[in-house]
């Protein structure tokens, strides 16, 4: 046993170890006891759900101890951590919603009685012409031309999207620039709903 | 305790003055003692040679001082000094030095501070100090504005507001720090004091705009009115337009943190009509256009809270063509710049021709990149205080280290504010700071990674530090080159940092941490802890070696009943303890709760967690004169 040991101590084995990480780090260390008291109460599988899911602080250590053996889990958001107050968390949440920058800008788009939902990156176009043809191809539908006046008239379906106020507009009222600043996601409308927009 | 500081009178009595109040802190005498009369009168013979010896007591002539009452001469005396004394430490310790000392003390005491508005009642501190112009008062503890304290805990001002209004008509200056204000709190203020000057409210809640109404239009008198990161809910009313329509004595008016609508033109008109205004901070429902307006009219402004800085949605075009290098350069004195609440980066430069004075600029709204800071920053020499956010990244925080070498305080606040992502800033930008801002004194850190080299690097740079506080915002990350716990770092700060009275860790830390923290931490008060520690070592190492702990905040880490006990010599001398989610049983709170008869031990249970056992969620305990108070919540129980 031992000369095992020692055999593989002289073979390093740890320093030619293939693993991610600078060379020098080691794997964090778990704490010894862990932090929170919750992981030595007996909560019945049922109680604790519920707690989880109120987001209560104890949270995360039922993950921790869970999953002690593995990598570290990904953290659920656990309340009052990191220490920021409500009023900055909130105004710095408006902006990460409307933010354009290099990592793109992706939206929402439902279509009525589709079965699920696509995503698109409202960066990737320039003018409502191409975003519409992009609809049109991806959902296999016709949208039609826009007309200030009349909407859509001339098809069953209405592009619509939800602004940063929380209001369903008509795509193609507002300037394009205006469009791309306060869209947060869009939806195409069927049908007689569609049609009311567009009278 | 007793100072024997010399009162700043000129007058020849000085000395007598000196010598006789040597001669009292001598004697000790600090109950009130049954030989005043005696000491009085000792005092009345050496008096009696007679010069005046009170600056405000007029003649001299010898029959007043033949003493049937001897107190009053000593009182005379001791009032027309005291009015002089201002540091809150000192008042209180000239109170304890006798009962004659204690009275006058009382009388004349016009700043009345109370750090923790259940310490003491309402009524007792208004019957002792009788001629009060300016009230402070702090209610919630700090982690109830990370939602761990339940709503409609307490802290209301209701019963402050009546009772001043009885006892101060007076009054001229409220300010309120995390406090429960409501409406009708603010009319019972606006109606009590007419000569009332400064409202100033900070992280408060409970009140809304119709509330400010009432102030506005009451308050006639009114210098002040800041409100600083509170919740003010929108009842439509429209509380610009209810100042008064004459010329007002407004000298600040900040409002950043209002989330509603205001009349611009009411607003405009308001400007206009207050000459004295300095301060005005803006919200951010004012576009950078209306913004230009009011700086044209108003050039003499100090501070300024820019609002949105973006146009508004309708105007966008001609907002852009304003001439706003102008308006700005009009602003002569501005010194301290805030808002950017929306900030579109192509109007940033319209500020440059103020950077060269500006002493505080706040940008920790501002979605900024490094690129778009180096241009402002550079300029900025004579900057002390910068707010920032983690958008600028390390290379924005070298940037600010290259120019700013008068830095005194630092906030960088994340953006995105979230655990296990990759983070902008990290020990690059502290090394840095610190290689730059060699006059550092007060820094607020948000980071994802940090080495403890960085953080030891600090505290041998910046020996000026007297606040530093860390957080690593994923819970229980070591020094990410390392591996190792950040105990190293966080020991380095405080065995340099002299000056160093609060401090915040965060990261992977053991019991050596909090070893250090009692070692070398002797003049700390603040120390907020979370996630951290080993065992029960920890809290006791702090409780036993810092004598000037007063407010000791901690949460999630893995302290008991036993370290919590071995605080009892401690706890009368602090303002409060506040632990969450430690492993304090009710039994453990119920000893200290029997031990302490003046500590209000406090149990808070927090309605979405099930107990399965007997830990307390939270205690929350403070010192107070005033017993266990009457507006306890459900879910609070009191030991």
């Amino acid at each position: 046993m031992e000369r095992s040991m020692a055999y593989e101590r002289d073979l390093n084995l740890k320093a030619t170890e293939l693993r991610l990480g600078l060379p020098g780090s080691d794997e964090p260390k778990k704490p010894s006891t862990t932090p929170s008291v919750r992981s030595n109460k007996r909560a019945s599988p049922e109680i604790s759900e519920e707690s989880r899911s109120k987001g209560s602080s104890c949270v995360s250590s039922k993950v921790e101890s869970g999953e002690r053996d593995s990598a570290p889990p990904a953290k659920e958001q656990v309340v009052g951590w990191p220490p920021i107050r409500s009023y900055r968390k909130n105004s710095l949440r408006a902006k990460k919603n409307d933010q354009v920058d290099g990592a793109g800008m992706y939206v929402k788009v439902s279509v009525d009685g589709a079965p699920y939902l696509r995503k698109i990156d409202l960066k990737v176009y320039k003018s409502y012409p191409e975003l519409l043809e992009t609809l049109e191809n991806m959902f296999k539908l016709t949208i039609g031309e826009y007309s200030e006046k009349e909407g859509y008239n001339g098809s069953d379906f209405a592009p619509t999207y939800e602004d940063k106020d929380g209001d369903w507009m008509l795509v193609g009222d507002v300037p394009w620039d205006m469009f791309i600043s306060s869209c947060k996601r869009l939806r195409i409308m069927k049908g007689s709903e569609a049609r009311g927009l567009s009278c | 305790m007793i100072t024997n500081k010399k009162p700043r009178s000129s007058d020849t009595d000085s000395n007598y003055m000196r010598d006789d109040r040597t001669e009292m802190s001598e004697e000790d005498d600090r109950s009130p003692p049954s030989d005043s009369i005696a000491n009085g009168s000792c005092l009345t013979r050496t008096c009696t040679p007679g010069s005046g010896s009170g600056s405000g007591s007029g003649s001299s002539s010898i029959p007043e001082y033949a003493a049937p009452y001897p107190d009053r001469v000593l009182e005379n005396v001791l009032e027309n000094v005291l009015w002089f004394l201002t540091s809150r430490k000192d008042r209180n310790a000239a109170s304890l030095v006798c009962r004659s000392w204690y009275r006058v003390e009382a009388m004349t005491r016009s700043d009345l501070f109370i750090g923790n508005c259940y310490a003491v009642s309402p009524e007792r501190a208004t019957s002792r100090f009788t001629r009060v112009r300016s009230v402070t008062l702090k209610g919630k503890p700090r982690f109830a504005d990370f939602n761990l304290m339940p709503p409609n805990w307490g802290a209301h001002f209701a019963p402050w507001v009546s009772a001043t209004a009885k006892a101060y008509p007076w009054l001229e200056k409220i300010h309120l720090k995390r406090m429960s204000v409501t409406d009708d709190d603010l009319d019972l203020l606006a109606e009590s004091f007419s000569g009332f000057k400064e409202l100033v409210l900070v992280c408060c809640d409970g009140f809304g705009t119709s509330g400010l109404a009432a102030v506005a239009s009451k308050c006639r008198q009114l210098k002040v009115l800041d409100l600083i990161e509170s919740e003010v809910s929108d009842d439509e009313v429209d509380w610009i337009m209810c100042f008064p329509d004459t010329e007002t004595c407004l000298e600040s008016l900040i409002f950043d943190c209002v989330e509603c609508l205001v009349d611009f033109d009411a607003l405009e008109r308001l400007v206009v009509r207050s000459p004295s205004l300095k301060k005005l901070r803006l919200n951010r429902f004012v576009s950078i256009g209306q913004l230009y307006r009011l700086m044209v009219r108003a050039p003499q402004l100090t501070h300024l809270g820019t609002g949105s800085f973006s146009p508004s949605e309708d105007v966008a075009q001609g907002e852009l063509e304003l001439d706003y290098v102008s308006a700005f350069a009009a602003c002569k004195s501005l010194v301290c710049l805030s808002g950017f609440r929306e900030i579109v980066p192509d109007c940033l430069p319209a500020i440059y021709p103020v950077c060269a004075n500006l002493t505080s600029l706040n940008f920790s709204y501002a979605n900024i990149s490094a690129e778009q800071l180096k241009p402002i920053i550079s300029n900025c020499h004579k900057l002390q205080t910068f707010w920032v956010l983690d958008s600028i990244c390390d290379e924005g925080l070298q940037a600010v280290a290259t120019t700013c070498k008068e830095l005194r305080e630092l906030r960088v606040f994340p953006f995105d504010a979230r655990e296990d992502i990759e983070g902008p800033v990290s020990e690059v930008g502290l090394q840095a700071i610190s290689e730059g801002c060699r006059k550092l004194q007060s820094i607020l850190y948000f980071c994802q990674r940090m080495t403890n080299a960085a953080v030891i690097a600090m505290s041998k740079n910046c020996p000026d530090l007297v606040v530093f506080r860390l957080c690593i915002m994923g819970r229980h990350r070591p020094d990410h080159v390392t591996g190792k716990p950040m105990d190293e770092g966080f020991g380095a700060i405080v065995m340099n940092c002299k000056k160093l009275t609060r401090l915040a860790v965060s990261g992977l830390l053991t019991d050596t941490a909090f070893a250090y923290i009692g070692k070398y931490g002797k003049i700390v008060r603040t120390l907020s802890v979370a996630f951290a520690g080993d065992s029960d070592m920890g809290l006791k190492y702090v409780l036993e070696g810092c004598p000037r702990l007063q407010k000791l905040e901690i949460r999630d880490s893995p302290f008991g009943d036993t370290a919590l006990l071995s605080g009892l010599h401690h706890y009368y001398n602090m303002r409060f303890l506040w632990m969450s989610a430690c492993r304090l049983s009710h039994q453990g709170c119920q000893q200290i709760a029997q031990a302490l008869p003046h500590l209000v031990v406090e149990v808070i249970k927090h309605e979405d967690v099930v107990h399965m056992d007997d830990y307390a969620d939270t205690l929350y305990m403070y010192r107070s004169l005033a017993g266990r108070r009457h507006d306890v919540p459900q879910f609070v129980s009191i030991l």
